[in-house]
């Protein structure tokens, strides 16, 4: 994507995943951590969630998938998994090493 | 006779017959593979791209399914007071991409978006950027350009190459482009170094290529370091155009002139510098309509996707890649881009 501000919206409802809405993020965390093309970034995900290729962008099935495992959701709940704590999560169920998880993991002697 | 609301490359709306409008796909995708030596789109793939374009829908989306993942640039730094005048801190601008627009990759960046100023600003930067890590969920990028105008007099070290280039200092200008590389290349893995530490799930080398062929050597060369130096991290590498341009002219990468490169072939250099995603940019000339431009950028494109081994994701924000250089373009013009582009290059992201 790229400059300005004008056009993202269009951008993203003709053929974004929708990142933390749906399954976007996960997907995007297989393409940069082992280079996966987007289809097999799909699979991988739809694997580990155990759900359709389809469902990985629908925000109501991804919504309830993401609440129900708690890795973090647009409007998080009471309680819920938020910013690194979801994170934390994110890399245990794909099992992925994510470089700020990895620091905080350090910093807290985890 | 029945005619097609069309945008130009300015944006500005105008008609176009059936003729007109096929003449124009063909003509687009006709110019793209002269230039860059690759094959036109197909008659079945024109022929796509017209139903797109004769659509009257104001917008369209792609099939269900095709969805692709989205990285942006200089994305945390888009809704300060001095540019749309939304008194925003970048970490909530961060969570506004991720929450409100979407967003699969956000970016995370310094207001000037280039190395040489973030350099002595970077542990304001690294703190900035560990605070947002902490209260978002999608990967986040830090982002910067390698721009080696920076590095000329008066504000840099070295001698204007655009100032001697026209007194006919050849051989100085080449001189002053070979340093300006070696500052910008320090700098470039500096920084990257210190935001990695920080915990960034990667970086986005922006508009690499816009001061030339040394500009894009230079992030080359970075990249290669880094990529030995942190086997792990994911480097995006987005270009400044379609073309490398040749203000130096002898620069090689791996045996290979720089200078003149489209797409695919930048694509090459790319991987075997080491990074993980390639971002393509195609510039869209105003003077022609959305038609013909977004004809030209998919086959720029297409060969890249067919090529590549690391994820491919286009340029696609205003003035690139089919997309109206208007600083609001219209949804018509950005969804039919946005669509076309998925669908027939079935490339990673935007």
């Amino acid at each position: 994507m790229g400059d300005p501000v004008g056009m993202e919206v269009a951008h993203v409802s003709a053929s974004g995943m929708g990142g933390i809405r749906t399954a976007g993020d996960l997907v995007a965390r297989m393409q940069i951590s082992r280079g996966m093309k987007i289809k097999e970034a799909k699979e991988y995900v739809a694997g580990k969630l155990k759900v359709s290729v389809l469902d990985l962008s629908d925000p109501v099935v991804m919504g309830e998938i993401r609440q129900d495992l708690n890795i973090g959701t647009m409007a998080p709940f009471v309680g819920g998994a938020k910013g690194i704590e979801a994170k934390l999560r994110i890399a245990e169920l794909l099992g992925i090493e994510i470089n700020c998880v990895n620091k905080f993991k350090d910093k807290v002697k985890w | 006779m029945k005619r097609f609301h069309i945008r130009m490359g300015d944006g500005s709306a105008t008609e176009l017959s059936e003729s007109e409008l096929k003449r124009d796909l063909e003509e687009g995708t006709r110019d793209a593979a002269e230039r860059a030596k690759i094959p036109p789109l197909s008659q079945n793939e024109l022929a796509y791209l017209f139903d797109v374009y004769s659509s009257p829908a104001r917008f369209v989306g792609v099939d269900r399914g095709n969805e692709v993942i989205f990285s942006y640039d200089n994305g945390s730094a888009k809704s300060r007071e001095d540019i749309t005048e939304i008194p925003l801190h970048r970490v909530q601008e961060a969570q506004v991409y991720e929450k409100f627009l979407g967003a699969d990759i956000a970016d995370f960046g310094h207001i000037d978006y280039s190395f040489k100023p973030v350099k002595s600003i970077v542990t304001f930067e690294q703190q900035a950027l560990e605070y947002a890590l902490l209260v978002t969920t999608v990967p986040m990028f830090y982002g910067s350009q390698p721009n080696l105008g920076s590095y000329t007099q008066p504000d840099g070290p070295c001698p204007n190459p655009m100032e001697l280039l026209p007194q006919g200092k050849i051989a100085e200008a080449r001189a002053a482009q070979e340093e300006m590389m070696e500052h910008a290349v320090k700098d470039m893995v500096y920084v990257v170094s210190a935001m990695y530490e920080s915990g960034a799930d990667g970086f986005n080398f922006d508009t690499a290529g816009a001061a030339g062929d040394a500009d894009f050597l230079a992030t080359l060369r970075a990249v290669e370091i880094l990529r030995k130096k942190y086997p792990q991290m994911a480097m995006m590498v987005g270009i400044a155009g379609e073309f490398i341009l040749g203000m130096h002219g002898e620069l090689t990468y791996d045996g290979v002139r720089v200078a003149g490169l489209y797409p695919h072939k930048q694509l090459e250099l790319v991987e075997k510098a080491g990074a993980t995603i390639f971002g393509p940019a195609i510039n869209t000339n105003t003077d022609k309509s959305g038609a013909w431009n977004v004809a030209r950028a998919v086959t720029f494109v297409k060969p890249c996707v067919e090529n590549s081994h690391i994820p491919v994701h286009a340029n696609m924000g205003m003035g690139l890649s089919g997309i109206p250089m208007a600083d609001c373009p219209p949804v018509d013009a950005v969804s039919r881009a946005s669509k076309a582009m998925v669908e027939i290059t079935r490339l990673d992201g935007l």
